[in-house]
Formats: C-alpha cells, structure tokens, sequence
C-alpha cells in the first residue's frame, strides 16, 4: 500500500519547525510502523538528503525509547501498545499519517521526533527507589508478599518510562509515570519504610520539572502502552496526603 | 602473550571465599580519591557502578542512551537462576555451577562459575529489597518454574520481564546514588575509544552523541559494560543500538578477545517476514515448558497447522530426546528446528519456521493458566503476526541472540590490559561454548553486584598511579584518529546506505558463520567479508555532518568495527576444528548429529590479540582444567 507522511522536522532545538510530506511506497502490512520508517529514510539517504530521527531501541515494546504522536494519538492507534509495536496492517492504503514528536514544555525537543526526557531521570533520583545497599539485605522469603500485592505492584513497575502518558494529557501531567513508582513502592513492604519522604520528594520533583496537574482525563491510561491504572494516581494521591499529615 | 587467569588455588568451595580475604583493600575514606569510568548502564554497567559508588568510588557512567534504563538488559523475559533450593527439589550452589559448566559444553573455567553461582543467591535477595515484584505465591512466598533446560525449579521471575524489573532495580540503585552525587551521569555519549598510558587504563574517548563534539575522561580504572555483538548478524534479537565498538576499540588496544566464534541462536524468535525487517523478536523459550514443538511429517504440507491431524505431526524433540523432550538446551533445539526445515518440513509463508503449539497445555491446565504464565508473550505475538496463539500454534525459528565470547577476562574479571574491567556479557567468561536460560541476568548482576566492587579495590589498593589527566597525549592522539574516521566516513559520499552494508555482512555471517558451520563456509567467508569491508570504505553513503545528532553516522562506526569483529569471528571458527556448544561445525558431530567435542586439541580458551591492520591476530592459549565437572558427552536423551 502507499502512504503519505507528514512528519515534524526540525534540526535542533533552536529550529521553530515544520511538517514534512513524504511519500511512503509499496507499504508492506506486515511492516511495523518503524520499519515503514526506516523504508523512508534510506530512500532518504539514497538522496543525500537528512533522514529523519527518532529515538528507537528494542522494537519491541520494553525499553520505552520510541514515542510518536501519530495522527494526534500517543504511539498511535491500538491500545495497550509502543510505537515499536504498531503494524501497518492497521492503516489504510492511501492513508495521509500525521508524526510529530512527544509535545510537552517538560520534554523539550532535540531534533525532529526526539525529545529530551532526562525531567524523568530526576524525578527518580529524587525518590525511586528503596536505599538498599548491596549486601546486607535480608532473604528474599524473609518478608512476604501475598500475591496479590505482588501483582499490584507488578502492574505498576511494569512502566517503560515512555512519556506517553505526558504526551497525551492535556496538561502534560506526568501524574501517571511517578505515580507507577510511588505506587509500587508504596505497596511493597520493602519499600514501606521511606514512603513518606519518596512520595513528597518525587511530586516536588515532578513540579520543578513543569509538568502540568491532573485534572482526571485519564488520557494517560487509554495511551499508556503498558495500560497502567488511573488507580495508581489515587494511590499516590493518598501516599502524598497521608505523608503531608505525617510530616506536619 | 602469557595468559594468568589467577584462579585462586584450593577447593572449589573456598576459592572465592580465600581470594576476597587475599585481596587488597581501600580504606573507605580513601575510595573517593579515585576515579571510575563505566561504560554501558545495562544488569552488569548499573549494578557495578552503584555499588561502586555506595562504596564511595567516584563513578562516572556513559551511555549512549538518553537513560540507563533503555539498556537492553530491559528486555530479558524469562528469568534469573539461583539455587535458593526453595522448591526442594535438590538443588545446591554445585548443582547450580555443574549444570553451568557441562551446560556450556566444557568451555569454561570451573573457579568462575562456582563463584557465579555462590554468589546468585545473593542477587534475589538484593533485587527484593530494591523492590523487584518477582512472582509470589498466595502466601507470599517466592515462586520458581523450571527453564530452558533445567530439570529443576531455580528461575525466579517476574512475569515475562524479568530482565526490565531487574535493570529497574538497578537503575533504580544507580539513580539513588546519583543523586548522592558519588555517580556521575554522561548519556547520549558513545565510548569510541579506550586510552592506555604506559600500559594502564587510564580513561576513555566519547562522542557526545547531541552535538558531536569529543569528549575525554580520565579515570584510574575503566569498565566495560556494553553488552554482546549479536548485532554483526544485522538480524538478531539484540536492540538496534546494541554494539561492539566499545569492546572492539579496547581489543585493538590491547585487550584479548576470548573465543569470539561462541554465538548463541535462540530457538524460540518470530520468523523473519520481509527484507525491510528490523530485527528478530525473541519469545522466551519458557514457552517450551508447555508448548509442544511439531512439524508436519509429510514434507511441503500446505494444510493448515489445526487441519493436521495428530497422526501426522512430528513432535520432532519429544521423538529424539525423551527425557528431556522440548526442554533441550537451545543450542539443540535451534539446530534440529533449522535441520528439518532444511528437508523441506518447515512450515508458514517462509517455510523457514516450525510450531510451538500451547493446545495441550491450554486442554490440560486451562487458558487462564496459560494467559497468566505467557500472557505478555502471546499478546507480542498477536500483535507481530496478527496470529492468535491461544487458537493456532505459533511459528517459530532460531534468532542470533547472545555471544558467550567477548573481551577475555581473569578471575578478577580484568581484561590484558591492567586497569581494564570487562563485565557482563562483554566478557566472555562464564558460559563456556554455550550459556543456560536465565543464566547472563545471573552473571550480569553477579560481576556487577558481588564480585567487582572486590577485585576493583584489590586493583586500586595494590596499583600505584601516576597522575594523569585529559591534557595526556594519547587523549589527544585518540581524539584525533576519532575525528579523522568521522571526516572519513562523512567525505566518501557512496551509492550504499549503512544498513545496505550491515544487512550484506549479516547474510554472510548467517550463512557461514551461523547455527552450523564448515571449512569451506568460513574460508568463503574469510573472502567475502574483507571484500565487503573494501566496498564499505569505498561506497558508503554517511549524510549530514559530525556535530549534530547523526544516526547514520553512529551506524557507520559500528558497522566499520562488526566487518573486523566478523573476520575473527571466521577466523575464530575456522581454527576450532572440533563442535562444542554454540560452536557447530558439521565436520565434527555425532552419528547422532550432536556437537563433538574434541577436548584433547581444544579444551582452552582461544584468546585473539590484535596484532595491527590487515595483519593475522595472534592465538593465545588459555588452557582449561576440569577438576570436578569431568567432561563427557552432553546427552539429553
């Protein structure tokens, strides 16, 4: 099938912008959305012209790397998936797909569809954690965790860090990435210990970092590749609650 | 050169023990005082260098990623081995390292891999208290399944993301130690090369990967923790980043290589569909503990897989290995999938795959059970081949997928050149000829967590530095060979991209250098690829320019390294005329078409050094002495 593309390029951060057309050939279904993509760039490249970036790794939905507002959606149409993971079986011969990078003020743009979220690299330091060190720590069965904490709490570490969930609130709230930290800590007794401070410190984090507040739209869980819970963002709600009485 | 790989003499059992108390120590008021650069931020690179710096090291950690989460140890599924003998089927830490060793065929060193498995079981309990939900029982304890050749329960796991909670883990360690400010963070930096100054590691060359410029840092010791080089193959499971330079720059340097002919194939990957492909999926193969591997028994047979009847399906491995049936170690199981499909029995559009079929399972244990054993993994497959493999079998086909070889290493995981660490899979020491399921998360985060932040004070404790700093001549000397290569690259102005190049070199390493291998194959090869690497430096297209954010022009530089990484890998091959793990040769098998080992001629650790441009790399010889696992045979029967 044939495709139009019409894809954001801008060449550095300092560049205002534009969206591109290009015509994408001979699309095979079973092609995935990059794969299409690479298709275009070394055609691209055959011409002596810029191919275009974007921040890629894996393919296959884990490492959270790729990230495409296609056609105004958060790794596109489908739910439950990265960009990586979306085929061209799910468009239409013909189709014009609109790809512009993650748009938040938090994620600010390095070149054409690649953003810098390194705002999620200093909300985690700033509490993503429990402060085990190594060694010293007890057996593994030494403390107990009833499945189905476990699984709650696998749900929400089960986050790739994408940005998707920024990406598709209207606000740019990144409630839903930090809440999927505090969350899984909050409820594993490892890391019962410092729910106090981690919770007050990653929101303060969030905060300075300028991401936006929730306003329940819940646009985060629809995109999320991953299908973590608005659930998470009423536990962390509670955990930053209960923290701000514990510390007055 | 004379190889010591400083195996600690006395029982196996007391090796690791009397060598942590032989080895030298830094006073923790002292540690801030030295500097330690970590390249790659993977199980191995973050665990390392969290520790490192909890014990309050000055680390400084270099990833060309924008995070040291992306690293692709995120997408190990299956599991992590440890001998906790929670099943109470009988397992021990010598279970553990025998099944390891005879595992990787008799191409590993006994001391290494009783220590790897010493210390696993303190790798649980670390990733627990870091908050790892590993999968539980009602009652709270941890649950164990058997994998990948395992005839017992030792892998704990977290549903199919082992490998993304474990990084998570350690990103999450690494993060807190950043933000105590003993952990410096350099991402979207590449490492191009490694400085050695009178014989010393002495710190590394990077290209920050925004803006272009170089950049040099100076350090008392360097660590290597950058993975595999499954990717010269161009179609592997590894992630498209995932590279050998870092490792290849150091060999050139200095660094022996170890046994660079040790390539894993994954049985369990989704076939290849087109040319345009990216790269291979892999589904972990604990999809073989309830699925039943078959082909058609008649060759050419278009039926559909649920129109053939039971009567008329191979189960090929259940049929050749009774005991340990669809469980063989994945060096077998790929091996036999490619041989049947090479006689025609393969199956899909393709005809280069074969079923793995859940119905069984799903008959005996219920879909719920299944869903929530392989869920993730059969959603991934939906989605890649819009087949549902809860109601027609999967397809499946062997993948390039790991490499056992690497940067040779002693037992204090330092490689020939004093000051430099190689850890994880960038070393090559713990898997002999063949690596176990759920085994390189177990020796990522045993090097990283156990067993460096010892041999790394026993180096800076008993090493006297001269002080050096990025105005040294050999900085400048490094950065200017970078900068030529980079002009090189972006002056040729070719007909061919980079990836054209890669995907040639990948054939040729597939079809000669792959799942089985011969002496005409590799001689062939042996052609092939320098002919290839001529064109490359004389076709290649590399557009834009060095100082800006450029993908092809990082490509370049990869691929340039996997066309001299390929020919040792030949090369290597081709003088290892015996079969053994990974390592197939078709001259050397069985009447029953297993690997033959030859351990007269060689049971030793080939470890290449550099010996200069289009000049033959020198063999070393590292000898191997089995003193408690005593080769035989491998036999799955």
């Amino acid at each position: 099938m044939n495709i139009t593309l019409k894809v954001w390029r801008q060449r550095n951060p300092n560049d205002t912008g534009r969206l591109v057309t290009y015509e994408a050939k001979n699309v095979s279904t079973h092609m995935s959305f990059l794969e299409m993509l690479d298709v275009v760039n070394n055609d691209l490249v055959k011409k002596g012209e810029d191919p275009i970036a974007f921040d890629h790794d894996c393919r296959e939905g884990i490492c959270g790397s790729c990230g495409l507002m296609i056609n105004g959606r958060a790794h596109g149409p489908g739910r439950g998936i990265a960009t990586c993971q979306l085929h061209m079986r799910g468009f239409k011969d013909g189709e014009v797909i609109v790809v512009e990078p993650w748009r938040a003020n938090a994620f600010p743009i390095i070149k054409d569809l690649v953003v810098d979220r390194t705002a999620f690299e200093r909300i985690m330091q700033a509490g993503g954690y429990t402060s085990a060190k190594t060694g010293g720590v007890p057996d593994g069965n030494a403390v107990l965790v009833p499945k189905p904490v476990a699984e709650d709490a696998m749900d929400a570490a089960s986050c790739i860090g994408c940005g998707a969930c920024v990406a598709a609130c209207p606000n740019s709230s990144a409630m839903l990435f930090v809440a999927a930290k505090v969350s899984q800590l909050a409820l594993l007794p490892q890391g019962k210990a410092e729910r106090t401070q981690r919770v007050l410190a990653m929101v303060d984090q969030m905060d300075k970092e300028g991401f936006g507040n929730c306003s329940n739209n819940y646009a985060c869980e629809a995109e999320c590749p991953k299908e973590i819970k608005v659930t998470h963002i009423a536990r962390m709600n509670r955990e930053y609650l209960r923290a701000n009485l514990v510390e007055k | 050169m004379k190889l010591n790989a400083k195996i600690p003499a006395g029982p196996i059992e007391q090796k690791w023990t009397k060598q942590k108390f032989n080895y030298k120590l830094v006073n923790p008021s002292n540690r801030r005082k030295y500097n330690i650069i970590v390249v790659g931020s993977g199980l191995a690179g973050a665990s390392a260098a969290a520790s490192l710096g909890e014990l309050g090291y000055n680390v400084h950690v270099f990833t060309y990623h924008e995070s040291p989460r992306r690293a692709h140890s995120i997408a190990a599924q299956g599991g992590i081995n440890a001998p906790k003998n929670y099943s109470n089927d009988g397992d021990s830490v010598y279970r553990l390292f025998y099944d390891t060793i005879k595992g990787g065929d008799y191409r590993s060193r006994e001391g290494n891999v009783y220590r790897l498995a010493e210390v696993s079981g303190s790798i649980i309990d670390q990733c627990v208290a870091q908050g790892v939900p590993f999968a539980r029982d009602y009652a709270g304890y941890l649950d164990n399944r058997s994998f990948g050749g395992a005839q017992l329960a030792r892998t704990f796991y977290a549903r199919g993301q082992t490998g993304q909670q474990l990084l998570l883990g350690a990103y999450s360690a690494l993060s807190r130690q950043i933000k105590a400010g003993t952990v410096k963070l350099y991402a979207r930096r590449e490492m191009l090369d490694l400085v050695v100054i009178e014989g010393q590691a002495r710190g590394i060359v990077a290209r920050n990967l925004v803006n272009g410029r170089m950049e040099s840092y100076a350090a008392d010791a360097v660590v290597l923790a950058t993975g595999g080089y499954s990717n010269a193959f161009y179609l592997s499971t590894n992630a498209k980043a995932s590279n050998a330079t870092a490792i290849w720059r150091a060999h050139k340097k200095g660094a022996l290589f170890g046994n660079p002919c040790f390539t894993q194939i994954h049985p369990t990957c989704i076939p290849l569909t087109g040319s345009y492909q990216s790269k291979l999926t892999l589904m972990s193969e604990s999809l073989r503990n309830d699925g039943r591997i078959w082909v058609p028994k008649k060759k050419g047979d278009t039926r559909k897989a649920n129109d053939i009847p039971e009567s008329e399906r191979d189960y090929y491995l259940e049929r050749m290995y009774p005991s340990f049936g669809n469980l063989v170690p994945r060096d077998v199981a790929s091996r036999r999938a490619k041989e049947i499909c090479d006689k025609g029995m393969g199956v899909g559009e393709t005809k280069l795959a074969v079923y793995l079929d859940l119905a069984d399972a799903i008959k005996r244990l219920g879909k719920n059970v299944i869903a929530e054993r392989y869920g993730n993994l059969c959603d991934m497959y939906k989605l890649i081949t819009a087949e549902d493999p809860y109601e027609v079998p999967m397809r499946i086909y062997p993948a390039v997928h790991y490499t056992m070889g690497g940067l040779w290493v002693d037992y204090d995981l330092m490689a020939t050149v004093p000051g430099l660490f190689v850890i994880g899979e960038a070393n090559f020491s713990d898997h002999g000829a063949n690596r176990l399921g759920a085994s390189a998360l177990m020796q990522g985060l045993a090097d990283g967590y156990f067993v460096l932040p010892y041999t790394m004070g026993n180096y800076l404790g008993g090493t006297k530095f001269k002080p050096v700093d990025t105005k040294h001549t050999a900085f400048q000397q490094s950065e200017t060979k970078i900068t030529e290569m980079i002009k090189k690259f972006l002056s040729i102005k070719g007909k061919r991209t980079v990836d054209e190049f890669h995907i040639a070199l990948g054939k040729i390493l597939w079809d000669y250098v792959g799942m089985a291998r011969n002496k005409a194959g590799l001689k062939k090869a042996l052609e092939m690829i320098p002919k290839l690497r001529g064109e490359f430096w004389r076709d290649v297209n590399v557009v834009g320019s060095g100082n800006e954010l450029n993908a092809e022009l990082e490509k370049a530089g990869r691929v340039a390294d996997y066309f001299e990484l390929s020919e040792l890998m030949a090369l290597d091959a081709l003088h290892r005329e015996e079969s053994c793990g990974g390592h197939f040769r078709e001259e050397y098998q069985t009447e029953e078409g297993e690997a033959k080992r030859n351990d007269k001629a060689f049971s030793y650790v080939a470890a290449w050094e550099y010996a200069g441009p289009n000049k033959k790399p020198i063999l070393n010889k590292e000898p191997l002495k089995f003193e408690y696992v005593i080769p035989s045979q491998r036999s799955y029967k």
